[in-house]
C-alpha cells in the first residue's frame, strides 16, 4: 500500500512531465529514453549516478530518523555544510598517513553535524523553540561560517570562491573503484550510506533508544506517561539525524567533490526532505528514492543536450512527484474510494458502525 | 403567546448500541430558569445538541413559542434565538473581546470593519446585563469567568432569547460562580429563559424554578425546585440500578501505602485544582474517590504519577518520599496507573500490542539488555497477557493497538499495569465506555489486587463503580475532601449528597 501511493506518485510525476515535453513540441518518449539514457546510459553514467545519490541517501536517512520522532530537521544543508568543513580543514591541515587520517576525517564530519543538529534540539527541549525556525537560522550561520573560514584560511590558489583541493590521502574517492567503474565519481561513500542504511534501522527497531524515540513521535504523552524522557530523546534524535547529515557533507565535499564551494547552501540537504517523503520514511526506501531523484538529476543535462526540451522539466518532475508524495494521503483517499467502489456490489455492511477506531 | 418558549416533545435518539434519549419531555416557560439534572452519560449533552442543530433527533418534536421547528443546524438554532454558552469556550485567545464576539457577523462600512460602532454596542449589553466586560481588552489577558461572560455577550449579541449553559460552573472559582449566579438572575429579569446543564444541586437550588432529571437517557421527572429537596432530586438521579454484587472478602486494611499530605496541584488553567489535599491508602484496601468531573481528580492522579508538578505538600509511596521523582522511578517503585484517557496516554496506537504492553519496563530485563530489545521476551510476555486478560485482536498482540476496539484497548492497559506487580494501582474510569461484560471483568481483577494485599486507588465518575469496589469512599468537591465515609455504612444518596458539595455532616461546605 505504501509503497504503491510512492509508485503513483512518480506516474503521476512523469504524467505531468510528459504534458510539459507535449506542450514544448517534444516527443515525451524520446524524451524519457533520453533522460533515462543520462543517468544509466554506462556504467560510467550509472555509477555517477550513484555517486551523486550517496549524500541524498544520508540526508534522507537524516530527514526521516528525525521524522520517526516527530521532529522536522529542515538543518541538513547546516549540517552538511559544517561536517563537510571540518572534514576538509582536517584534511588540509592534519598531514597524516592515509589509515589514520581518513577515520579522522569521517569522525570530524559527523562531530559537525552533531554539534550542529544539537543546538535545535537543545533549543527545543528546554525552551520549546520550534526546530524548523531554529533549524534554519542555523543553516545560514553555516554557511557563513564556511564563507569566513574558506575565505581567510583555506582559499584555493586559483579560484576566489573554492577551498584548495585535499590530499589523495583524506579523500573517499580510490583509485580501484575509480578505475572499475572507469573513471567515475564513485567512492567509499556508497560504503558509508549503506553502512548508516543499516544503523539507522537497526536503532529504530531493535534498540532501547529507538523503541522510546519512536513512542515519542508517535504520541509524546503515552511516552510521557510510560516514563519516557521525552526532552532528552528529542535532542538525541536531533544528534543523531545531524550525525547522518554531517556524514552527506562528508560523501559529497570529500567524495563527489574534493573541496568546498564558498556561498553556496547544497541543495541536497533540503533534497533529503523531497527522499524521505517519497520513501515514506522508510529507510530502505530512502536508498531507492535517492537514486530516483539522482537518476534525474544527472540525466537532465543530457536530455537537454540531445533535444530542444529544456533541463527544467526534470525538476518539474521530481516537483511534481514531490507534490504527490507529500499529498499521499490524497492518493491513499482515491485508492480507498476506487476499492469502496469495487465493493458496492456486495451487499455493503452500514457505515458508521459506532466504533471509532483509527484507521490508517 | 404559546405557554413555552421551547418545547422538546418526546425527543429519541439513538447511537449505534446505545439509546442516548429515550422519549424525553422539556418544557421551557419565558422567564425562568430551568435546570436539566443528570449523571454523566445520562443523555444531557445529546439532549442539548439536538436542540443546538449539532444532532438531529430520531423522533419528537421541537417547538419554538409553539410552532414547530426544524433546527437543521447552529446557524438555525441562532436565528430561533437560541444560544449556546460552551464549557470548553470557542474563543480566539489573540483576538479582543469585541473582535471575538463580531466573528462570523462582522459589522462592515464598506470593505472596513466597523469594530467601534459594535463594540460600543457590546459596552451598552455589559452594562445592561451587569457583566462588566470591557470590549476592548484581548481574551487571553482576561479571567477564566471573564472568558465566560463573553460567549455570554456573543449569545446576547446575536438576541437569543434562550440561553443553554453548559456546566457552566466547572471551570469558574466560588466567587466566579456567585457572580455567575447573580447574572443569570439578571438575565431573567430582562426576560431571557435559561436551561441549565448541571449536576450540583446547590446551584439548582440556589438558582433554578424547575429541573428535569433523566437518568440513562429517560425522563425521570420534573419538578418544582422550591418544593424538592436536594436529597430528593439527588435520588431522582441516581436512581435505583441492579447492581452486580461483587465478592469482596473482609479484609483487614494493611499498611499505609500512599500517604498523601497537604498536596496542592495547578490545574490546567493555572488555579489550584487540587488545594491541602490529604488522602492514606493502605494496602489491601480500595480507596474511591467520588466527584463530579473537572473537581480536582485528574491534578491527584497526574501528580502521584509524576505527570503534573505538585506546588505543595508531601506524597509518600511505602513512607518514602516521591513529591518530586522522575516518573520512570515511580514506575520502578510500584507505581501502576490506569489512565482516564486510554487513546492520548494509555497508548501508542501506533505500535502494536506488544509493544504497548512493555510501554514502562522495556528498559527492565529481560526485555533489553545493553540497549537492545529482546523482541522474544517481549512477544511472550504480551502474549501471556493477552491471553490472561481475553485481548482479542485480529492478529493478536502484532496488531496496532489503534486497530482494537476500546474494550480490548482498555483490558490491554489494565493487563499491562497489574501485570507489572504494583504496590499501588490507580486506577482512572476503568470501565469508561465499555459493555456490561468486560465491566464485570475488570472489576474482578481490581478486587483481585485488592485481595491480594496492594493498594488501590479508583477515581469514578460512576458512582456505582465506587460504591460497589471501594472498601472506603472519599468524596472530592472543588478540590478539596468534602467528606469521607465507609462503603458498607454509606448509599449513593449520601455519597451523591457529597459530590454535589453537601458535607456528610449536612451542613454546606464553604466554597
Amino acid at each position: 500500500m505504501k509503497i504503491l501511493v510512492s509508485v503513483i506518485s512518480i506516474l503521476l510525476g512523469f504524467v505531468a512531465g510528459a504534458l510539459l515535453m507535449l506542450s514544448s513540441g517534444a516527443n515525451p518518449l524520446t524524451g524519457f529514453s533520453y533522460l533515462f539514457q543520462g543517468g544509466l546510459k554506462s556504467v560510467t553514467r550509472i555509477c555517477n549516478t550513484i555517486a551523486y545519490a550517496v549524500p541524498l541517501m544520508l540526508t534522507g536517512l537524516s530527514v526521516t530518523f528525525a521524522f520517526k520522532t516527530g521532529l522536522f530537521n529542515i538543518g541538513a544543508p547546516g549540517q552538511m555544510l559544517i561536517g563537510g568543513l571540518l572534514a576538509n580543514v582536517l584534511a588540509l591541515t592534519a598531514g597524516l598517513p592515509r589509515p589514520l587520517l581518513l577515520p579522522l576525517v569521517i569522525a570530524a564530519s559527523i562531530v559537525g553535524g552533531m554539534v550542529w543538529a544539537a543546538v535545535p534540539g537543545f533549543l527545543k527541549a528546554r525552551f520549546n523553540v520550534n526546530e524548523v525556525v531554529s533549524c534554519i537560522m542555523m543553516n545560514w550561520v553555516a554557511y557563513w561560517v564556511v564563507y569566513i573560514v574558506i575565505s581567510d584560511h583555506f582559499k584555493s590558489t586559483t579560484i576566489d570562491t573554492e577551498s584548495q583541493v585535499i590530499p589523495a590521502a583524506a579523500s573517499l574517492k580510490t583509485e580501484a573503484i575509480t578505475l572499475l567503474t572507469k573513471g567515475s565519481n564513485l567512492n567509499l561513500g556508497i560504503f558509508i550510506a549503506i553502512i548508516a542504511t543499516a544503523l539507522v534501522i537497526f536503532i529504530l527497531n531493535r534498540t532501547v533508544l529507538g523503541y522510546e524515540m519512536k513512542a515519542v513521535g508517535f504520541n509524546r504523552f503515552a511516552a510521557e506517561y510510560g516514563g519516557i524522557n521525552v526532552q532528552k530523546n528529542a535532542v538525541l534524535a536531533m544528534v543523531i539525524s545531524g550525525a547522518l547529515s554531517g556524514l552527506a557533507g562528508l560523501t559529497f565535499y570529500c567524495g563527489y567533490l574534493s573541496n568546498m564551494r564558498i556561498g553556496v547552501m547544497p541543495s541536497q540537504g533540503f533534497d533529503g526532505i523531497a527522499v524521505a517523503l517519497l520513501a515514506n520514511c522508510a529507510p530502505v526506501g530512502v536508498v531507492f528514492a535517492a537514486i530516483f531523484f539522482a537518476i534525474l538529476q544527472t540525466g537532465k543535462g543530457f536530455m537537454n543536450a540531445m533535444m530542444p526540451i529544456p533541463p527544467e522539466i526534470a525538476d518539474t518532475i521530481i516537483a511534481t512527484v514531490i507534490y504527490f508524495a507529500a499529498t499521499s494521503k490524497l492518493i491513499e483517499m482515491n485508492l480507498d474510494r476506487i476499492k469502496k467502489f469495487f465493493g458496492r456490489k456486495r451487499p455493503s455492511k452500514s457505515e458508521g458502525s459506532g466504533e471509532h477506531v483509527e484507521h490508517h | 403567546m404559546a405557554e413555552y418558549v421551547v418545547e422538546m416533545r418526546d425527543i429519541v435518539k439513538d447511537f449505534p448500541g446505545l439509546r442516548a434519549n429515550d422519549h424525553i419531555t422539556l418544557q421551557l416557560k419565558k422567564g425562568e430558569v430551568h435546570a436539566l439534572l443528570g449523571e454523566n452519560g445520562a443523555g444531557k449533552s445529546t439532549l442539548m445538541s439536538i436542540l443546538f442543530g449539532l444532532y438531529r433527533a430520531d423522533e419528537g418534536q421541537i417547538l419554538v413559542k409553539g410552532k414547530e421547528v426544524q433546527i437543521t443546524n447552529p446557524n438555525v438554532a441562532n436565528e430561533l434565538g437560541i444560544g449556546m454558552v460552551h464549557q470548553h469556550f470557542k474563543l480566539v485567545h489573540n483576538f479582543t473581546v469585541t473582535e471575538n464576539i463580531v466573528l462570523g457577523l462582522e459589522p462592515r462600512r464598506g470593505v472596513t470593519m466597523d469594530l467601534k460602532s459594535a463594540a460600543a454596542r457590546i459596552a451598552e449589553l455589559s452594562r445592561q446585563y451587569g457583566l462588566e466586560v470591557d470590549p476592548n481588552a484581548k481574551i487571553e489577558e482576561i479571567s477564566v469567568g471573564m472568558q465566560q461572560r463573553v460567549e455570554i455577550l456573543k449569545m446576547l449579541y446575536r438576541d437569543a432569547e434562550v440561553l443553554i449553559f453548559d456546566e457552566p460552573t466547572a471551570v469558574l472559582t466560588p466567587m466566579e460562580i456567585r457572580e455567575l449566579i447573580a447574572i443569570m438572575k439578571n438575565l431573567i429579569s430582562e426576560g431571557k429563559s435559561i436551561i441549565l446543564i448541571t449536576h450540583k444541586l446547590k446551584e439548582i437550588k440556589e438558582v433554578a424554578d424547575r429541573c428535569t432529571i433523566i437518568r440513562r437517557g429517560r425522563h425521570i421527572a420534573t419538578v418544582d425546585v422550591a418544593a424538592t429537596s436536594e436529597q430528593e432530586m439527588a435520588e431522582m438521579m441516581v436512581g435505583h440500578e441492579i447492581s452486580f454484587v461483587i465478592d469482596k472478602e473482609e479484609k483487614t486494611p494493611g499498611d499505609p501505602v500512599l500517604q498523601i499530605e497537604d498536596l496542592s496541584v495547578k490545574n490546567s488553567h493555572g488555579s489550584l485544582g487540587l488545594r491541602d489535599f490529604s488522602l492514606t491508602v493502605r494496602g489491601g484496601a480500595i480507596v474511591g474517590i467520588a466527584g463530579v468531573d473537572g473537581n480536582g481528580q485528574s491534578e491527584l492522579v497526574e501528580a502521584i504519577t509524576g505527570l503534573r508538578r505538585a506546588e505543595k505538600g508531601k506524597i509518600l509511596l511505602n513512607g518514602e518520599e516521591i513529591t518530586h521523582e522522575t516518573i520512570a522511578r515511580r514506575i520502578r517503585r510500584g507505581v501502576s496507573h490506569i489512565p482516564e484517557d486510554r487513546q492520548k496516554r494509555g497508548l501508542v496506537l501506533d505500535y502494536t500490542v506488544e509493544e504497548n504492553m512493555v510501554l514502562e519496563v522495556y528498559g527492565q530485563r529481560p526485555f533489553s539488555k545493553h540497549g537492545l530489545l529482546n523482541k522474544r521476551a517481549i512477544h511472550d510476555y504480551a502474549a501471556r497477557i493477552a491471553d490472561d486478560y481475553d485481548v482479542r485482536a485480529g492478529e493478536g498482540v502484532l496488531s496496532r493497538a489503534g486497530s482494537l476496539s476500546g474494550g480490548n484497548q482498555q483490558k490491554a492497559i489494565i493487563g499491562r499495569e497489574i501485570e507489572k506487580q504494583p504496590v499501588l494501582l490507580i486506577a482512572v474510569q476503568p470501565t469508561r465506555g465499555l459493555d456490561v461484560g468486560s465491566i464485570e471483568y475488570i472489576h474482578k481483577r481490581i478486587v483481585e489486587q485488592r485481595n491480594l494485599g496492594r493498594a488501590v486507588l479508583l477515581v469514578s465518575l460512576e458512582l456505582d463503580e465506587v460504591l460497589q469496589l471501594s472498601d472506603r469512599i472519599v468524596a472530592i468537591n472543588a478540590g478539596q475532601v468534602i467528606g469521607e465515609v465507609l462503603a458498607k455504612d454509606t448509599d449513593e444518596n449520601e455519597v451523591g449528597l457529597m459530590m454535589a458539595g453537601v458535607g456528610k455532616d449536612g451542613g454546606g461546605v464553604e466554597r
